[in-house]
């Protein structure tokens, strides 16, 4: 029963699902679900992010489809496309609001409810892969998530951290959870890693530097590089444009190229 | 802020603030399972007293919060609670209700710091004679555990801190928030209505991916009818420290909160510079000061 369930489901097309967590806020967890995006499509991948952040939902606005709104059609809720590609689709509470100054506040059953139905009712189609950005915290909106996504083929998590230590002992808690929640964890993002001043090239490193890799090597997980804070990458997220397409040259480039790639390879390995 | 429906309760209720509100056998079929069960319900007339009994020993609560995470409301409350205690005579209290990442402890150098019960409740953690602290951190055993809670509990637990935590006369109570508008936030508005809440500071940084957050953060509080005593737009601006020049690393692409706080009509309190050594407390002190007296006479 539950296997033809599984498979008449809207998420029976997904290859791959991935979770991108953190136990901190302000990280760059919706920066790298986006760019993981953009870089996955760039490699002829067809990608869906589902934004759980719903207080803070940053994933419309990323993809400058903030006006745009949700459609229904026979088996659900018709995600929003990027452009006409149709390469990355998403879905998020932000498409939902009638005013984007409206907060959204709920106590945890009402977000629970909301959260289900975005797994089970979104008509995704056929992903390569399904990429879910969640808020920080280790609460309601994660536990429903993994709960919720529990019969499909989870890929795991994604965690991003900043170096310094304040956010490294949160990002320790979020590794606890994942392990409660028996979800595997593909690699610690290190992400503020460094400024490099575009006028004189003197690297500050205004976050400090190093805390993600040793919490890798600490917690015995893969580290999937070091992200350096780039003012084009800020700029890009911003308007809503395809930094991966863009700004090849910039200094985050070669980073968030990296991690699409070692994801890849996880994937194909496991395929073979 | 729910009321519970009137009429009478079932047989063997375990209370509507227990940590079984709503979820016991007895609760089948009781209107205010809903209720009960989002741990929504208005404290217990016992509890409510015990509540308001600490908070009459408050002078001025202040809120710190934003829509969006990461943009330094943990540094902010941090800086602000020792710029208000360097007047010794002064008694303030900071208290950390991000119970799944409580930044506190670390910022304020009590990292491994525990928390002891008295007589008259639990005692914070006091930094210096006049400064006293409280966090979930606190009451972790390891820098791994991690508190993996759904609403309810979590709004047991800020319930407990403020009927609990003896912080004595305080002058200031400072309370450190997590991102977002949810659980947390509902119920510290909710249980701090006995007590004089000065209002709200929201901190932001200037791009828009954080505006968006929280301009929903400032109709939070007008929902809530929490005053806002301003805005603090942080990691404004990165001075090299070798050339000198200024980049704008995270770019205020919409007028950053200088716009944003025109267009909504809440004060801009300052601008804070991304800062590798961390900030300058006399700086927020003198910009917090100014706006609190102002309102609490």
């Amino acid at each position: 029963m539950e296997e033809v369930a599984r498979e008449r489901s809207n998420l029976a097309g997904v290859r791959h699902i991935l979770l991108v967590l953190s136990g901190k806020g302000g990280v760059g967890k919706s920066t790298i679900s986006t760019e993981l995006a953009l870089s996955l499509r760039h490699s002829g991948k067809k990608v869906g992010i589902l934004d759980v952040d719903l207080c803070g939902p940053s994933i419309p606005r990323m993809f400058r489809v903030q006006d745009n709104s949700v459609h229904q059609c026979d088996s659900g809720w018709v995600p929003v496309f990027v452009d006409q590609d149709k390469s990355i689709s998403l879905m998020s509470i932000g498409f939902l609001l009638e005013n984007p100054d409206d907060a959204v506040v709920w106590r945890g059953p009402k977000k629970n409810a909301l959260i289900k139905q975005f797994v089970a009712d979104v008509a995704w189609g056929d992903l390569d892969f399904l990429i879910v950005d969640t808020p920080p915290g280790t609460s309601d909106e994660h536990i429903s998530t993994v709960e919720a996504l529990r019969p499909y083929q989870l890929l795991g998590a994604i965690l991003v951290t900043t170096p310094q230590a304040v956010s490294v002992g949160d990002v320790r808690r979020e590794l606890t959870f994942c392990k409660k929640m028996n979800l595997r964890v593909l690699g610690i993002v290190e992400n503020m890693s460094g400024f490099v001043c575009p006028h004189c090239s003197e690297c500050t490193n205004i976050f400090s530097k190093g805390g993600g890799e040793e919490l890798a090597k600490h917690a015995g997980v893969p580290f999937l590089g070091c992200v350096p804070l780039d003012p084009q990458l800020s700029q890009s997220l911003e308007e809503g444009r395809d930094f991966i397409q863009e700004f090849p040259k910039s200094s985050a480039f070669p980073a968030l190229a990296h991690i699409a790639q070692q994801i890849l390879d996880g994937t194909s390995q496991q395929s073979s | 802020m729910a009321e519970l429906a009137d009429g009478p309760r079932p047989q063997e209720c375990p209370g509507s603030s227990s940590a079984q509100a709503g979820r016991a056998a007895a609760c089948q079929g009781c209107p205010n399972q809903g209720i009960c069960a989002a741990g929504a319900a208005a404290p217990d007339p016992a509890e409510a007293a015990a509540l308001r009994a600490r908070l009459r020993a408050v002078r001025h609560a202040v809120l710190v919060l934003s829509g969006k995470g990461g943009v330094g409301k943990s540094t902010f409350s941090a800086l602000l609670a020792l710029g208000l205690a360097a007047d010794q005579a002064k008694q303030v209290a900071l208290l950390d209700i991000d119970i799944c990442g409580p930044s506190i402890p670390r910022m304020m150098g009590l990292d491994g710091e525990q928390v002891h019960q008295s007589g008259s409740g639990w005692s914070p953690v006091y930094v210096e004679e006049n400064l006293g602290v409280m966090s979930v951190g606190f009451l972790l055993s390891s820098p791994d555990d991690a508190v993996i809670w759904r609403g309810p509990k979590k709004n047991g637990l800020i319930k407990q801190f403020l009927r609990d935590v003896d912080w004595g006369e305080v002058d200031y109570l400072i309370i450190d928030t997590p991102p977002g508008t949810s659980d947390e936030h509902l119920s510290i508005v909710q249980y701090l209505g006995a007590a004089h809440v000065a209002g709200a500071v929201i901190v932001t940084t200037p791009q828009e991916v954080s505006l968006q957050d929280v301009r929903k953060e400032i109709n939070f509080c007008h929902k809530v009818k929490l005053p806002i005593i301003g805005v603090v737009e942080n990691m404004s601006g990165f001075i090299c420290p070798k050339c000198k020049n200024e980049s704008q690393i995270f770019p205020p692409t919409t007028g950053g909160a200088e716009k944003m706080c025109q267009n909504l009509n809440v004060s801009l309190l300052g601008k804070v510079p991304l800062d590798p050594q961390i900030g300058k407390p006399p700086l927020l002190e003198h910009f917090f000061e100014s706006k609190v007296t102002g309102t609490a006479t």
